[in-house]
């Protein structure tokens, strides 16, 4: 067992920046949306409409601080384990078995987060933050002489960002379950804001793994 | 050097929270301070007042005692030499205009043969409806719009307010206005002067349009923020300019086209908010639509006309009926009325254009559109204006399938006036025989409705229509415009079903894996501890 920096400083405060974004534009969005009310159409509407700016923001410097530290390769999809991960959530998991790949910091994901985080960043934020901007920027042609996007039907634009919305929630739900099934329900939580984590020494491989496990039982 | 940056990110993080709060709570917490009026009387103090070019107290031509209106316009026309060619090429004086309107090509329209769900049309009853034409003398449809005498400078340039058209006097004065007091007092038109028609239309205050009505004259800018007396104070012709006796400005009851509107933007420009997002509202939303918040703000308006409940009589005599606030709501001469105050408008497309039911045409839907005021979403010149829609119902003919207009108007008994005799089979084919259009002798009640742009009576900007008033689920504002996806209105209800069980599937699934993995970890516990139990109770090896 070792100590390690696992996640940098810009990388907590994008992660959770962004995350308190996200729920904040689902708060928001929502009202927009029309499906309760707590501060307001109008205030609602400009809440989102800042927070969006910000996300964008966000999201600019999170590309670009990817691309610069080589960080993006920790999406590249495998298949390598996949099933086993798979597997393990669905009944090793129960039996108190150890995760099946090992975090390190060359590879802080195992396949299914490199998945679902992939499919998150290039499609799930892009249709939400896509339709959004469009929805944002929806104008018609007018003696204004507005810039158009007027054959694309307002009806549409809405489809997207509210799907976009809700698979984000789903997510939410879903990311922050995940996160208690750590080493304890709270360790990968303490990493993300403390940017430590304990992991296992890099030479031990899995077989190491199991061994270890069988010898404790 | 890990140490600071830790220390200086934690600072920053907390900088950005404790911002992003105070500006959530600035932003929640706010309230404008009411609208300060000195800055009215600061704009009145120092704006530049009109001073009359010429005093026509001093005039000799004016100094006379005029026998008769018309030697008033020929004093007038001995200095203004050409200017009653200006008037008599205008839409006030000739009640119509020529205008090319699809469908139907270039026709003539206006008060001569437009028709309303009011008093019907001016066809055979000219000698009452004349009061408000700016001419003397129409006593029928055979009027010599030519004849420059008797046009009616005094009508709209009186600035003594003295001037009166009389009740019934085919447009002439009233016997009591002293002529020479108010031909060496003419100016620029005012509120009172428009007002004295525009006002009055359809037999009373604030009858027609809803907002206007004869309190504008003297209101609080709450009622009017540019007419209203503590506020800009602002006459009619600020706005509806005018270039040679054409007045800019247009009723959509008379008029088809869309050439020489009087707009907000020609003032306020088409962008005139500071926040962008409202300014792209424009582009589909009519200023009028939000600022207009109610009309009808101080005496009420008519919505309702049904000509069907006329003729009651009470010991063969007609009578009349009032409401609580002191409006008829039952003539025997004109059926039974609705009448309302502080109205919310209703809202429609409209991009300019319109189309009036001319009298003779036939009768295609039900209740008959006595104006149509053309405009859809899809229309990129169309905009959601604020309209009062005046309902009612009027005697059609059931054969030839349109509706016909019966003489109201008449000075006695037995001229077969309805106004006099009751008798509507009589009263229309006197009314028709005019027109020169056919006639069945069966006649009925047919529902009518027609459209009232609403421009006058804007509010202060406090009072503007906020925006959860349309972006709202139930019951908002634009709920009877639906043929396009209005924010906070209109969702995908299958989008919102799929998404709203799908999350509740997933907090349930998350639930039960969390369940199973407590309940699997209890057992293992208890497993490992029999375990270790047997393994106490044995020696070991």
């Amino acid at each position: 067992m070792r100590k390690v920096y696992i996640y940098k400083g810009f990388e907590r405060f994008w992660h959770w920046s962004q995350a308190s974004l996200i729920m904040f534009l689902a708060l928001t969005g929502f009202e927009v949306h029309g499906s309760y009310s707590i501060f307001g159409f109008e205030k609602a509407a400009e809440f989102h409409r800042t927070a969006s700016w910000l996300l964008i923001g966000l999201i600019i410097f999170a590309i670009f601080w990817h691309i610069t530290t080589g960080e993006w390769r920790q999406y590249i999809p495998t298949t390598k384990q996949l099933k086993d991960q798979v597997i393990f959530y669905i009944s090793g998991i129960f039996k108190g078995e150890h995760h099946p790949t090992q975090k390190t910091e060359l590879s802080k994901l195992n396949p299914l987060q490199r998945l679902v985080y992939l499919g998150f960043k290039i499609i799930l934020i892009p249709i939400t933050v896509g339709s959004g901007i469009f929805y944002m920027l929806y104008k018609t042609f007018d003696q204004n002489n507005l810039i158009v996007i007027e054959d694309y039907p307002l009806a549409s634009i809405a489809f997207w960002h509210t799907l976009g919305a809700i698979l984000l929630m789903i997510f939410l739900v879903v990311h922050v379950y995940m996160t208690t099934t750590g080493k304890t329900p709270t360790s990968n939580i303490n990493a993300m804001i403390t940017g430590y984590e304990e992991l296992e020494d890099e030479d031990n491989t899995i077989e190491n793994n199991n061994n270890q496990t069988n010898e404790t039982k | 050097m890990q140490y600071i940056m830790n220390k200086m990110l934690r600072n920053l993080i907390f900088i950005v929270t404790v911002l992003v709060i105070a500006l959530i709570m600035v932003n929640i917490f706010h309230h404008e301070d009411n609208y300060n009026l000195k800055l009215e009387e600061l704009k009145h103090k120092y704006a530049l007042k009109e001073i009359p070019s010429v005093n026509h107290t001093l005039l000799p031509a004016l100094d006379k005692e005029f026998k008769t209106p018309q030697e008033v316009t020929e004093a007038c026309l001995s200095c203004h030499t050409e200017t009653h060619k200006e008037v008599m090429a205008s839409s006030h004086w000739n009640w119509e205009r020529t205008a090319y309107v699809e469908g139907k090509g270039i026709t003539s329209a206006g008060k001569k043969n437009v028709m309303n769900n009011f008093c019907l049309g001016t066809s055979s009853n000219e000698k009452s409806c004349s009061k408000c034409h700016i001419g003397y003398g129409m006593t029928s449809n055979h009027y010599d719009f030519n004849n420059s005498r008797n046009v009616d400078c005094m009508v709209c340039h009186d600035n003594s307010e003295e001037y009166l058209k009389g009740a019934s006097m085919a447009g002439y004065p009233d016997r009591t206005v002293n002529l020479e007091k108010v031909a060496q007092s003419v100016g620029s038109p005012r509120k009172s002067n428009c007002g004295s028609c525009h006002y009055f239309g359809g037999g009373g205050n604030n009858v027609k349009h809803g907002d206007l009505d004869v309190a504008q004259n003297s209101c609080t800018r709450e009622v009017d923020v540019h007419m209203g007396a503590n506020g800009m104070n602002m006459e009619c012709v600020a706005c509806h300019t005018t270039k040679n006796h054409q007045i800019s400005g247009k009723l959509y009851s008379v008029s088809p086209d869309n050439t020489n509107r009087a707009t907000c933007e020609q003032c306020h420009t088409n962008t005139p908010h500071l926040r962008d997002v409202l300014n792209r509202h424009g582009s589909k939303v009519s200023c009028q639509a939000c600022h207009i918040p109610v009309y009808a703000k101080v005496n009420s308006t008519k919505m309702s006309w049904k000509w069907s409940d006329a003729g009651k009589l009470k010991d063969g005599k007609p009578y009349e009926e009032e409401d609580s606030l002191g409006n008829h709501n039952y003539m025997s001469i004109k059926g039974s009325f609705v009448w309302k105050r502080n109205v919310k408008p209703d809202y429609i497309w409209f991009n300019g254009t319109a189309e009036q039911y001319l009298l003779g045409d036939t009768i295609k839907s039900v209740p008959v559109k006595m104006n149509t005021l053309h405009g859809s979403y899809k229309d990129h010149s169309s905009k959601i204006i604020p309209v009062k829609i005046h309902v009612g119902d009027q005697i059609y003919d059931k054969v030839y399938h349109r509706l016909v207009q019966p003489k109201l108007y008449g000075e006695n008994e037995g001229d077969s006036a309805y106004w006099k005799d009751f008798k509507w089979k009589e009263a229309v084919e006197a009314g028709m025989k005019k027109s020169g259009l056919p006639v069945s002798g069966q006649y009925d009640f047919i529902q009518t409705e027609m459209y009232w742009p609403v421009n006058h009576m804007v509010s202060p900007k406090e009072q503007a229509v906020s925006c959860a008033e349309c972006h709202t689920r139930n019951n908002g504002r634009l709920a009877k415009l639906t043929d396009f996806y209005l924010p906070g209105r209109d969702r995908n209800k299958i989008l919102d079903g799929f998404g709203t069980v799908m999350f509740i599937l997933t907090i349930l699934a998350v639930f039960g894996h969390a369940l199973m993995r407590i309940l699997s970890s209890i057992w293992k516990n208890k497993y490992e501890k029999q375990i270790i139990n047997y393994d106490d109770d044995k020696p070991t090896e």
